[in-house]
């Protein structure tokens, strides 16, 4: 018998009890957004049997919220969509030009950033975007809603904290203060669409003195997961942010980087690499933090 | 496990079918309702050449599954000429520069193009680039392909 099924729940209540219905069975279930890895994946590594639950009609998967403590953003929405949200990218840059690195016009027209999460590539590009702007995993559970920090999302290569009856629901991010720019920056050896070699984003924010008084690194492809550098942050908070500070930044990004060597890049290249990406993305986000100082 | 039924619209017309969980959209398209103008390329989201338009928004159908498409509009580049007015201006400069030569890779740009077109009627060269960087051709190479979007676009804003 064929046990491929797909469904498409229209709530939140309805998905969660088809995942435990599903897991107390033994049925493999496949969380399915965008697609664009999942059917991948199922197409070319692993075809098993499996149900595919469609999240994407779901009112949270697609909600946007722009509140005064918080930013909601659902997990499901395509990088294409978000990225003609004009308040998103004013709040994000960073993070909003990370999710419109990754693929053509036609993969952003289905891709999300919560697909990109949970795919939890070393490389995911927006991860280390999320990291850095302190987004929450907001998951769906049986109990209700748990959240996890986006650093602890990611727990090894293609692995992460969701449980089988849990899915992601979207990402509850602290408005940035004034004085806060992000940015996000990764190599690779074309012009786009390709995976990154290493990337970097920072998030500052620099008081009225000049001062970084808030800082965050976070350094991606560089390691079997995303990684949180506060050693990169230590350097930056409390100076100027300048040539010096984001050099030492970039020093301590080198040095917390445990990267492979494999066809895109060799140990040596990706740990210099990465350091100056966090160099140039610490420069873009000072810049935009300055300027966002009221 | 039985067939799942899908409703969608494709083309402006309803089609009631059934498919099979881990069918794609571009299988519902060209094995159950015969639509064979959109092509498998890579089957993997890389080359465009079975790029359409879902809700409005480009897609790779390879990168769809079936079901999905329930209750959804879909074009093709078979709903791009118009039965009254003959081609598309972009299909017709296409053709007048040449810019095909096997044709498989044609209709993922002939639907990505007309997009761009419907959204931006204006679009520099660079935007061009951009925005077609998901559809490869193996023979032609880019560059006819370009002149005849920037040609197209030309003609719908001449004062350009």
């Amino acid at each position: 018998m064929s046990n491929f099924g797909y469904v498409a729940p229209a709530t939140v209540e309805e998905t969660l009890a088809v995942l435990q219905q599903a897991t107390d069975q033994g049925q493999r279930t496949q969380i399915l957004a965008g697609g664009t890895d999942v059917i991948v994946q199922f197409r070319s590594l692993d075809n098993s049997h499996r149900l595919f639950v469609d999240i994407k009609s779901l009112k949270e998967t697609n909600d946007v919220r722009i509140e005064n403590e918080h930013i909601f953003v659902g997990a499901a929405i395509p990088s294409g969509v978000l990225n003609e949200n004009a308040e998103l990218k004013a709040l994000f840059p960073g993070l909003l030009e990370a999710a419109d690195l990754i693929g053509s016009t036609q993969i952003q027209g289905r891709a999300s950033i919560g697909g990109n999460l949970c795919n939890s590539s070393p490389a995911g590009d927006t991860i280390p975007a999320l990291i850095v702007n302190s987004a929450l995993c907001v998951l769906a559970t049986n109990e209700g809603t748990r959240t996890v920090p986006t650093e602890n999302f990611v727990t090894g290569v293609g692995r992460n904290c969701l449980a089988a009856h849990e899915f992601l629901l979207g990402f509850q991010i602290p408005r940035p203060s004034a004085g806060t720019g992000d940015a996000y920056l990764r190599f690779i050896p074309r012009t786009e669409m390709d995976i990154a070699v290493a990337g970097a984003a920072v998030s500052l924010t620099i008081n009225h003195d000049g001062i970084c008084e808030r800082a965050r690194v976070s350094i991606g492809a560089v390691a079997p997961t995303p990684l949180l550098v506060s050693s990169a942050a230590e350097a930056l908070v409390g100076t100027t942010a300048d040539e010096d500070a984001l050099q030492q930044a970039a020093q301590a990004c080198s040095d917390a980087a445990q990267p492979i060597t494999d066809k895109r890049g060799t140990v040596e290249y990706r740990r210099k690499v990465v350091g100056v990406l966090c160099r140039r993305a610490g420069t873009i986000a000072r810049d935009r933090a300055l300027s966002n100082r009221n | 496990m039985s067939k799942i039924y899908v409703s969608t619209t494709v083309n402006g017309r309803p089609e009631d079918v059934l498919c099979e969980a881990h069918q794609t959209l571009l299988d519902l398209l060209r094995d159950e309702i015969g639509l064979t103008g959109t092509k498998e390329g890579c089957g993997t989201g890389d080359c465009g050449a079975c790029t359409v338009l879902l809700d409005d928004r480009l897609v790779c159908s390879c990168l769809v599954l079936a079901p999905e498409a329930d209750g959804k509009e879909i074009t093709t580049v078979e709903g791009i000429a118009d039965s009254q007015d003959g081609l598309h201006v972009v299909q017709q400069k296409l053709l007048e520069h040449a810019a095909l030569q096997c044709g498989v890779c044609t209709p993922g740009f002939v639907v990505a193009a007309k997009a761009l077109l419907d959204r931006d009627p204006n679009p520099d060269e660079k935007t061009i680039r951009y925005w077609l960087a998901g559809n490869l051709c193996r023979c032609t190479g880019y560059d006819k392909i370009i002149r005849a979007v920037q040609d197209a676009a030309q003609e719908l804003t001449p004062t350009k």
